[in-house]
C-alpha cells in the first residue's frame, strides 16, 4: 500500500493554507480524490509524483521510501515509475502522437494497443496542435500509460471527453489497470463509473490553521 | 573595388554567431531557471552591452587585452595570443558585445515553456539532459532562430568596439563599418557609399527574412 503522512504550506501570506494528508491507498485500486477547488488536490498528486517536496512527513510506496523529511530524502521523479496526466495535458508540441508514445516505450505492439485504446490510431502522425481538445486529453492519458507505471496519477483526466467516448475509454482503462496491476489516484468530480468494492473515494477537506 | 572589408565583416559575424550559439544557449537555460541574486547580477552584466556605449566596452577590453596588463600579458605568455589589433580579439570582443542578443530571446523562450512540459518528461524517466535536447530545445526553435539572426546582424553592424580594440588593419580588423568611416575620413564618398549600400542591403534582407519566417508569430521578433 501507499502510506502518506505529509504536511505542506501552499502559497505565501494571506490566502496561504496548509495541506495535511495522512492516509493509505491500497495497491491495485482506483481512488477518486474529491474535494472543493483550491483545497490542494492537484498539489497532492504533484507531491506523490515528486514535482513538489512536502515541508515535512513521510511517503512510502510499499516498502520503498519515497520521501522522508527526517533523513532529508526525496526519491527522484525519474525513479518513481509514476504516470502523470496533467490538467493542462503538457503535451510536447514538437512530437506527433506516435512520437509521444515512443518517448515512453520501445514496444511497438504496446504502442499500437494504446493507440487503439484511445482511438487515436488514425491520428498517430498528427502534432498536438492538429488535435481537438478531447484528442489531446486522450493522448495525455496514453502517454502517461506508455511507461507502464505502477502508480498512475491523473488530474481531471476525462473533463474534455463526451460521455459515450468517456465510458468506452474507461472500460478499456479498467481492464488495462487490472492487467498491469496499476494503482490509480485521480482527481475527478463525477465519474461514478469507477465505483467498485475495492475502489475508494478520498475526500480532501479544507484545512484551517 | 575592394570587397575584403565586407568578407571580413561576414566572417566575423558568422564566427561570432556560431560560438555564441554554444555559449548563449546554456547560459540562457541557466538564467531561465530559479532566480537567485547571483543570477540577477550575472544577467545584468550580460545585458550591459545593450545600453553601454560601445566605446566604454571597447576601452575596457583594450585595457584587458593589452599585453602590458595582467590578463593580456598572461594570454600572451601562456597561449601566445595577442588580442589587441587582431581578428581573434575582434571575435572575443564581439562575443561579449553581442551576448545579450543571443541570450535574451532564448532565455525568455525557456522561461515561457510551461513547467509541466518538463515535468511530463521527467516523470517518464527522462534525465535533465534528455529532456533538454528532446523536449525543451526543439520547442524554442523559432526563438533560437531569431537570436541567431539578431546576433549576426548586430555583429555585422559593430563599429565602436572594433575601432577601439581592432583599429584599422586591412584584412585583419578593417571590417565594413570601419571601411566606411575610413573612406569618409579621406573624402572618398564613392567607396563609403559602396560599402554602406552593401551593408544596408545585407541587413535589410536579413530582417525581411526574419519577418517572413516568423510570419506565424503574432509579435515582431524584436519585441
Amino acid at each position: 500500500m501507499i502510506a502518506i503522512d505529509i504536511n505542506k504550506r501552499i502559497g505565501r501570506g494571506p490566502g496561504s493554507f496548509r495541506l495535511q494528508v495522512k492516509t493509505v491507498f491500497q495497491f491495485n485500486s482506483v481512488t477518486r480524490i474529491l474535494g472543493p477547488s483550491g483545497v490542494g488536490k492537484s498539489t497532492l498528486l504533484k507531491i506523490l509524483a515528486g514535482f513538489i517536496t512536502p515541508d515535512s512527513g513521510l511517503i512510502k510506496f510499499g516498502d520503498a521510501v519515497w520521501f522522508d523529511s527526517q533523513i532529508k530524502y526525496s526519491k527522484m521523479v525519474q525513479e518513481r515509475n509514476v504516470g502523470f496526466v496533467f490538467q493542462d495535458y503538457a503535451l510536447f508540441p514538437n512530437m506527433t502522437v506516435a512520437q509521444h508514445l515512443h518517448y515512453g516505450s520501445d514496444n511497438a505492439d504496446y504502442i499500437n494497443q494504446l493507440l487503439e485504446l484511445g482511438e487515436l490510431t488514425s491520428l498517430k502522425e498528427r502534432l498536438p496542435r492538429q488535435l481537438s481538445g478531447g484528442q489531446q486529453q486522450r493522448l495525455a492519458i496514453l502517454r502517461a500509460l506508455s511507461t507502464k507505471p505502477k502508480l498512475l496519477l491523473m488530474d481531471e483526466p476525462f473533463a474534455a471527453l463526451d460521455s459515450a467516448l468517456k465510458i468506452r475509454i474507461m472500460e478499456r482503462l479498467k481492464s488495462l489497470f487490472e492487467e498491469q496491476q496499476t494503482t490509480v489516484l485521480m482527481v475527478t468530480h463525477q465519474d461514478q463509473e469507477w465505483e467498485h468494492p475495492k475502489n475508494q473515494i478520498f475526500n480532501l477537506l479544507s484545512q484551517e490553521d | 573595388m575592394d570587397l575584403e572589408p565586407i568578407w571580413l565583416s561576414l566572417k566575423l559575424a558568422a564566427i561570432t554567431t556560431i560560438l555564441l550559439l554554444f555559449i548563449g544557449v546554456p547560459i540562457a537555460y541557466w538564467l531561465s531557471r530559479r532566480q537567485t541574486i547571483f543570477k540577477l547580477i550575472a544577467e545584468a552584466l550580460i545585458t550591459m552591452p545593450l545600453v553601454l556605449p560601445p566605446s566604454v566596452l571597447g576601452f575596457y577590453l583594450l585595457l584587458a587585452f593589452s599585453p602590458n596588463n595582467g590578463f593580456g600579458e598572461w594570454l600572451h605568455r601562456h597561449f601566445d595570443l595577442q588580442l589587441v589589433f587582431s581578428f581573434k580579439g575582434l571575435v572575443v570582443a564581439s562575443i561579449i558585445y553581442s551576448l545579450p542578443f543571443m541570450v535574451s530571446p532564448i532565455k525568455s523562450a525557456f522561461a515561457h515553456l510551461p513547467k509541466s512540459m518538463e515535468e511530463a518528461s521527467f516523470v517518464m524517466g527522462k534525465s535533465k539532459v534528455q529532456t533538454f535536447f528532446k523536449v525543451l530545445l526543439p520547442n524554442i526553435k523559432p526563438s533560437i532562430f531569431t537570436a541567431v539572426v539578431l546576433t549576426f546582424a548586430h555583429t555585422l553592424g559593430e563599429f565602436g568596439v572594433v575601432l577601439m580594440i581592432g583599429g584599422n588593419i586591412p584584412g585583419e580588423t578593417k571590417v565594413a563599418s570601419i571601411a566606411i568611416y575610413d573612406a569618409v575620413e579621406t573624402m572618398d564618398y564613392a567607396s563609403a557609399n559602396y560599402y554602406a549600400l552593401i551593408l544596408f542591403a545585407i541587413t535589410f534582407l536579413i530582417v525581411i527574412g526574419v519577418f517572413i519566417i516568423n510570419k506565424n508569430a503574432v509579435k515582431s521578433p524584436f519585441e
